[in-house]
């Protein structure tokens, strides 16, 4: 007979409480009548009236429209550029360098916020003086400015997911291609890229999780005009609480549950099927 | 392949000239393999393209705050401070180096009580996650294959979702009319409301929650790891459990102790948001002295110098933590 009641399970139902509570408690307020956050309005609860304000909401819904864009553009961007730095530094050995890339590809993931907000917006800046003097362009900061210092912070993401990938399984695969006869492009399309696809793709959705969620890198380096989702959420949220947040961030945590789920479930029958073909694979192979 | 690369060299050796296609030949396809490991001129057009991205967008910036942190403050400058290298009218190049930002930080009580502060927070809310993610990982590393999967989707939930929002949840929890408070009024146990917003009671909580999933894991992917008969070892020689996992969990571990908690002391210490949102405005964390003086006072030399300040003590805390990082890349590939 097992022992469920261990200090360890005790504490870790504890630690999923503490996790939970906070989000349960704001999906019930979003279906609160009253203004008063806290309060609850037994009479007229639950409503969706909150949910109807926020869609109403021009700024909530013009920032949301910037902030997938951005998300978007950043995350793609940060997948190509991640998997080739994860690429470099899983597959091609040792080389000038290697170290340095390897530093500056980890260094971002433990980067303070504020750091990297400062010394993006200083760059551009810097830029923004060059290209002045030099060519007469005028360059504002944008939509543009924050999409590539979202690249930049969430591209080591990619890198990381991709490279622990590529340790993960050896490189006999490619050889054997290379032995007969593919080209380096080739082989990286035709077996590499298959194999850390899975990679790839939650690299991507972590980026864009990132992007679309930052608030600090983000007030650093946007113009004046340019307000991402966290942006506006950030300056309402200082004021006090708000129901119409509440009711956002309740379609944000449905939004990624299901996301979760359906792809933890997709991903468990991927592999079933895997497991079959290698099953089948090996059975052709033993007979005669 | 290699016959017929010999053999396509040695018609040429003996004078005799093949058709053209021979030469297409030789240094066609049957030859790449060899080629690319050596000098395939992709290799290198690869490793550059993300080379210079990190370059330009991360190096670069740090030179740039190295740089100003040294400039001259000139509050009504457009950018905010003079240039450090300027041509004199007799043609000499005059370069002009300014510490008195740095020195500033090193003796105005506010910036000192910041740092003690901001530290202080990130080490007590990293052994408070570490206290409870422990035996959280451990719990879902001794769970059945299905039950770890679960837990483990439960842990890393939330980190999905907006870690903006989650800390405007503890608002509404810990105001003074918050549901907490609610709750315990009603059930009895305090009469008075708890003043726990704008506390640093709140920043911790504010960390712990929002870092928890950082501990968790990194302390699960050791634990899972760990082998079990080593245990029962212990136990078939008499060792409680208490001692055996003093003396055998505990020390296996360590990795995932040690990188578990650079990965919340690190951001911690850094950390801007949380503090802004739960925390009192009269004790400000090193982050929000930053974003105050680069925001109002405009004072871009200070700021660049607080940076580079907080680089400079989080520099041992990150390399350790490349270190492990490494480590760990290195061992899966065995």
């Amino acid at each position: 007979m097992k022992k469920y009641l261990t200090l360890p399970n005790v504490v870790l139902a504890l630690g999923l409480l503490f996790l939970y509570a906070p989000i349960v408690s704001m999906i019930i307020y979003s279906f609160n009548n009253s203004r008063l956050v806290t309060v609850w309005d037994a009479a007229n609860s639950p409503t969706v009236k909150w949910y109807g304000a926020l869609f109403r909401d021009r700024q909530v819904m013009q920032a949301a429209w910037v902030s997938i864009r951005v998300a978007t553009m950043a995350a793609s961007a940060a997948a190509v550029l991640g998997t080739l730095a994860g690429l470099v530094l899983a597959r091609f050995g040792p080389f000038r360098g290697r170290a340095l890339l390897q530093g500056l590809t980890t260094a971002p993931l433990v980067m303070p916020e504020v750091i990297t907000g400062l010394s993006m917006l200083l760059l551009f800046v810097s830029m923004e003086q060059l290209l002045r003097v030099l060519f007469g362009i005028q360059f504002d900061r944008g939509m543009t400015t924050i999409t590539l210092a979202h690249i930049t912070f969430t591209m080591s993401y990619v890198t990381v997911i991709v490279q622990s990938r590529l340790a993960g399984f050896d490189d006999s695969l490619e050889e054997a291609a290379q032995d007969l006869g593919a080209r380096p492009a080739r082989v990286f399309f035709r077996i590499t890229l298959p194999l850390i696809l899975p990679a790839i793709l939650s690299g991507w959705l972590l980026a864009f999780t990132l992007s679309w969620d930052d608030v600090v890198v983000t007030q650093f380096v946007a113009g004046p005009g340019s307000n991402t989702l966290p942006m506006v959420v950030y300056s309402r949220v200082r004021l006090g609480v708000n129901p119409s947040i509440n009711a956002l961030a309740t379609l944000m945590v449905l939004i990624v549950a299901t996301g979760v789920v359906i792809s933890a479930i997709l991903m468990k029958r991927a592999e079933k099927r895997r497991e079959r073909e290698m099953r089948m694979a090996e059975a052709g192979l033993n007979q005669p | 392949m290699a016959a017929s690369s010999t053999a396509s060299r040695s018609s040429l050796r003996s004078g005799r000239i093949g058709p053209l296609w021979e030469l297409f030949f030789r240094y066609g396809p049957p030859r790449w393999s060899e080629y690319i490991r050596r000098n395939w001129a992709g290799q290198r057009l690869v490793i550059a393209v993300p080379y210079l991205w990190l370059t330009l967008f991360f190096l670069v910036p740090f030179l740039i705050v190295l740089k100003i942190s040294f400039a001259e403050f000139a509050p009504f400058g457009r950018p905010p401070y003079e240039p450090i290298l300027r041509w004199m009218q007799d043609g000499a190049l005059q370069l002009r180096l300014l510490f008195g930002s740095y020195s500033y930080l090193l003796h105005e009580p506010l910036y000192i009580s910041g740092w003690l502060y901001s530290l202080k927070i990130a080490a007590i809310s990293t052994l408070l996650c570490l206290l409870l993610a422990y035996p959280m990982a451990y719990a879902i590393a001794r769970a059945s294959p299905t039950g770890r999967n679960v837990l483990l989707m439960l842990v890393i939930l939330p980190f999905w979702t907006s870690f903006l929002l989650r800390v405007y949840a503890w608002i509404g929890l810990l105001k003074t009319d918050g549901v907490i408070n609610n709750v315990l009024t009603s059930l009895g146990i305090i009469h008075e409301p708890l003043e726990m917003m704008n506390t640093t009671f709140a920043v911790y909580v504010g960390i712990v929650y929002s870092y928890l999933p950082f501990m968790v894991l990194p302390l699960y992917s050791n634990l899972e790891k760990h082998d079990l008969t080593l245990l029962e070892a212990a136990s078939d020689l008499g060792a409680g459990p208490v001692r055996s996992f003093f003396r055998i969990t505990l020390p296996l571990s360590v990795p995932g102790i040690v990188a578990g908690s650079l990965l919340v002391f690190i951001p911690a210490v850094g950390e801007y948001v949380i503090p802004s949102l739960l925390g009192s405005s009269d004790q400000l964390m090193i982050a929000s002295l930053l974003s105050d003086e680069f925001f109002h006072n405009r004072d871009w030399p200070r700021a660049s110098a607080v940076a580079i300040a907080m680089l400079v003590v989080l520099l041992v805390p990150i390399m350790i933590f490349q270190y492990f990082q490494n480590r760990e890349l290195r061992a899966q590939r065995r």
